[in-house]
């Protein structure tokens, strides 16, 4: 069992190295011409709302909560990673190095922040906590607002351009992995047993709050992460960029890629944030063809496009092959 | 700070106010039976407030009051509010309730998309139907439309409360949100129950639309989402179901800002949002609510 | 006997109660459960029965009185502390993850035995694999215990009836408890099921050594089983004793088994 595991592990290791090196092969050879670059940067898009989405599908997936206010979360990271990178720039640091630390100190104050927004508003559920995140979202909204260290208001500019794609790419597919992990462990197992019945899952020795405000916390750290990726890719931004229609957007994200499935994290937010850019010429109908297809996905597939499915090499390989064994991930 | 600045700031707060309440209403209303967050409601002001835009000129020009336009605002709501009902509503509300709330979204999404479309993005200046003078009480400037404001709230109000405890109808859209299976065997049809909330609530919006626009005639596409926003917290704030719950929310909402704003411009609207956050966690239910538990 | 008698009893509530409102659902109820034994808790719809198990788990506060759990007193902690401490439940309405595998449904319960972080969650550790393993051949025992083996990876919202209340004893079982709170789990079951229910609850008191307090309408199970009984009415005990003395016990009759015909449906 163990060792199966492990195996399959490892082919999913080999698997996102096998994209890696298609997406360097296009890229080296300039498949696509004169617009690689803008090719490029439509990926590492992809790659930032990837991460959002799928923290996001922590909290309303896997622990079956509403949260309306994780652009909260991603502005806080956003903002951090830039002041942090900016104060270290010029001391000599590698440029990566320096992404990194900046991404973790964006992760790790969005994830005190999860953790200060989560103790008070976690007792709330439904709706209501709905209500509150968002309430949460905008106050944070207004501090970045009036902060002069953020631009009091105005564009926040001139952050290092660090976002690479590559680089990008790595850190996503680490991050995806951990909240992989993170769900199929003890932690997952408990948060989605809240999910199903709260009541009962204290009646089971869990100590609902503790494990809910864990997974809040999570989610809040890799948002931040995400966050973090943005602010250098776009290395302007202002506080009106992170209101309530964003975290709508997210939220539209993971539920149409589906509540519950990663792999509909990373389709769903792959896709939709490669949409605007594919549809650049129609901009005016873009939002509205958007809309109806959120309509429509709620209409006939209310668990969004994947449901709880998620993808898995080794049920492929299994499928292709015909060898015998329990490999699922 | 001086009687004459309070006294002054009580009533900008009351004129801010005010507008919250006639769109809570709106959300109270449908929350309160449906249980569901219509986040499109904001936006059906704006359909309101564009309807106005286009009547009110072409009342004019054939000679007819201009009041006229209100009632073409009510039916234009109430329609669209039914016609997202059917539409989108309908199909997902067995679906529970973060599809609901999703598809919600998207309908806002969509009616402000759908509007920058059909009349552009420019801001559009909205003619008044009447203009009510502004008086001098105790040295404060005191405009008398706050007062109509306040008055067509309160009648709306009470109207509602009315309409729900008295009428077979009212009866039947109270009893829905208790039991929905029971209601169905005594005989109610909870689709037209649903369906006519829509349609009050969505005409409550065309009059929510009609004040705005006396207080702020600029219309623009987007003019519901920040304002639907605000006044679902005071409807939250009251006692999301309650109607006078609605009322009262409107009115604190707008008076905290007020008095927010002189002290700390640039975080009023954190504060108000502090102010939700506290009183949802202290009393869930609103201040009017009653809390209830869920039965083990 | 004697050796009994020095220990603390398992449950001691003393003059327990609380109040909705102005209405005293449960007044004054005391009860002592000695190791392994196993105590019915009777009475009319609505007499207060599954609060008193709401009181017992944390659900409710009570308003008056204390519990204590081998001497050690309960009051005001939270559920997940009292379960930790060792009472566990079942539920009336069936309570289960219902979208969960059978098997997750009894390793959720069995988190308190792990004690894996989130860094050897996400980097997969020896100590993860190790943890796990011990935690599936544990949580596989259980479910053998209440039948249910061959069932684990189907989802618990899909089993029949039936064992869907033996899960959730299973699920009880697996927090370690040392009193069990069986909340009418024979109620739907045909008369075969409840024999094998019947069966089972005596091998767990044997097997682990744990007391059972009961609330069944089903008399024949109560009579049979129970050592001792307990009955309620709108919220005051009106009798305890030997099932043969409470058989026989004239307010009793008149409170419960007389009104035996007109009940319908749950209990409150």
């Amino acid at each position: 069992m163990e060792k199966q595991i492990k195996r399959s592990y490892l082919l999913n290791v080999l698997g996102v190295l096998f994209v890696f090196l298609l997406f360097v092969l296009l890229f080296e050879n300039r498949v696509f011409g004169a617009s690689t670059q803008y090719i490029k940067g439509i990926c590492t898009t992809a790659c930032y709302t990837i991460i959002m989405v799928a923290s996001l599908n922590l909290v309303v997936g896997f622990m079956g909560e509403f949260s309306l206010g994780h652009a909260g979360f991603v502005s806080v990271g956003a903002y951090t990673s830039a002041i942090v990178s900016s104060a270290l720039a010029g001391k000599g640091l590698p440029d990566f190095f320096l992404f990194l630390v900046a991404l973790l100190a964006g992760g790790a104050a969005a994830g005190v922040t999860g953790i200060l927004v989560g103790i008070p508003a976690l007792r709330l559920r439904g709706d209501y906590l709905a209500i509150v995140t968002v309430a949460f979202a905008e106050i944070i909204r207004v501090c970045f607002c009036n902060f002069a260290i953020t631009g009091g208001g105005k564009t926040m500019s001139g952050i290092l351009k660090l976002s690479d794609f590559y680089w990008c790419y790595w850190i996503m597919a680490g991050c995806v992995a951990i909240m992989y992990m993170y769900v199929r462990s003890r932690f997952g197992r408990t948060v989605k047993a809240i999910r199903e019945d709260y009541i009962a899952a204290a009646a089971s020795g869990i100590n609902v709050t503790y494990y809910k405000v864990m997974t809040f916390t999570v989610a809040a750290f890799f948002a931040g992460v995400g966050g973090g990726i943005y602010a250098h890719y776009m290395t302007a931004m202002i506080p009106t960029n992170f209101n309530f229609m964003y975290s709508a957007e997210l939220l539209s994200e993971v539920i149409i890629g589906g509540t519950g499935s990663l792999t509909g994290s990373i389709i769903g937010a792959a896709f939709l944030s490669s949409l605007p850019e594919m549809t650049r010429q129609f901009s005016q109908y873009r939002m509205l063809v958007y809309s109806i297809i959120l309509v429509l996905v709620m209409i006939f597939k209310p668990g969004g496009i994947f449901g709880t499915w998620e993808f898995s090499l080794t049920r492929i390989i299994k499928r292709l092959f015909g060898t015998k064994g329990n490999g699922g991930v | 700070m001086t009687f004459s600045l309070f006294f002054q700031s009580v009533i900008n707060g009351l004129n801010q106010g005010a507008i919250y309440a006639l769109i809570a209403l709106g959300y109270t209303m449908v929350y309160g039976i449906i249980r569901m967050i219509n986040f499109a409601h904001g936006d059906f002001i704006m359909i309101g407030a564009y309807t106005l835009f286009y009547t009110i000129p072409l009342m004019v020009n054939a000679g007819m009051p201009a009041w006229l336009s209100v009632l073409a605002a009510i039916i234009v709501c109430a329609l669209v509010g039914v016609v997202v009902e059917v539409v989108a509503y309908k199909p997902v509300r067995q679906a529970g309730s973060m599809s609901a709330l999703i598809t919600a979204l998207a309908m806002s999404l969509f009616l402000e998309n759908l509007a920058m479309v059909l009349f552009g993005a420019k801001p559009q200046n909205v003619q008044k139907i009447f203009d009510l003078p502004t008086i001098n009480v105790l040295g404060a400037a005191l405009p008398l439309n706050v007062v109509l404001t306040i008055f067509i709230g309160v009648i709306m109000m009470a109207g509602l409360q009315l309409f729900i405890k008295k009428t077979k109808m009212g009866k039947a859209m109270r009893s829905v949100p208790q039991d929905r299976d029971a209601s169905v065997l005594v005989g109610i049809n909870v689709n037209k129950v649903i369906t006519v909330t829509f349609a009050i609530g969505s005409a409550l919006a065309a009059v929510a639309a009609l004040m705005y626009c006396t207080k702020y005639p600029r219309v623009t596409n987007d003019m519901g989402s920040m304002m639907g926003l605000k006044a679902f917290i005071a409807a939250v704030l009251g006692g999301i179901g309650i109607i006078p719950g609605a009322m009262l929310g409107g009115i604190l909402v707008g008076l905290i800002e007020i008095f927010v704003k002189l002290f700390a411009p640039g975080w009023y609207e954190a504060i108000t949002y502090a102010i939700l956050i506290v009183i949802l966690l202290v009393k869930p239910s609103g201040i009017l609510g009653k809390n209830v538990g869920e039965k083990v | 006997m004697a050796e009994a008698a020095k220990k603390p009893p398992v449950l001691k509530a003393q003059s327990l109660g609380i109040q909705f409102g102005g209405l005293k659902a449960v007044d004054s109820f005391d009860l002592e459960i000695g190791e392994s034994e196993l105590i019915g808790l009777i009475g009319p719809n609505g007499a207060g029965k599954t609060t008193v198990f709401n009181l017992i788990t944390g659900v409710y506060k009570p308003t008056e009185g204390s519990f204590y759990l081998n001497g050690q007193r309960m009051n005001g902690k939270s559920t997940y502390q009292i379960v930790e401490a060792g009472i566990a439940r079942t539920f009336q309405n069936i309570r289960l993850f219902k979208k969960m595998s059978v098997i997750d449904n009894v390793k959720a319960a069995m988190n308190a035995r792990l004690s894996y972080g989130l860094f050897h969650a996400i980097f997969r550790t020896p100590g993860y694999w190790k943890q796990e393993a011990a935690l599936m051949s544990r949580a596989k025992e259980l479910l053998k215990v209440v039948h249910l083996e061959g069932r684990e990876e189907l989802e618990a919202g899909n089993l029949p009836y039936g064992e869907q209340r033996r899960l959730e004893i299973a699920r009880a079982l697996a927090t370690d408890m040392k009193l069990l709170l069986l909340d009418e789990p024979a109620a739907g079951m045909n008369p075969t099921e409840t024999e094998e229910l019947l069966e089972i609850i005596n091998y767990i008191r044997k097997e682990f050594k744990i007391s059972v307090l009961l609330i069944e309408h089903d008399m024949s199970l109560v009579m049979k089983i129970c050592e001792r009984i307990k009955v309620l009415d709108f919220g005051t005990t009106i009798a305890s004793g030997t099932p043969k003395e409470i058989a026989n016990n004239q307010r009793v009759i008149e409170a419960y088994l007389g009104k035996e015909e007109e009940e319908v449906g749950e209990d409150a």
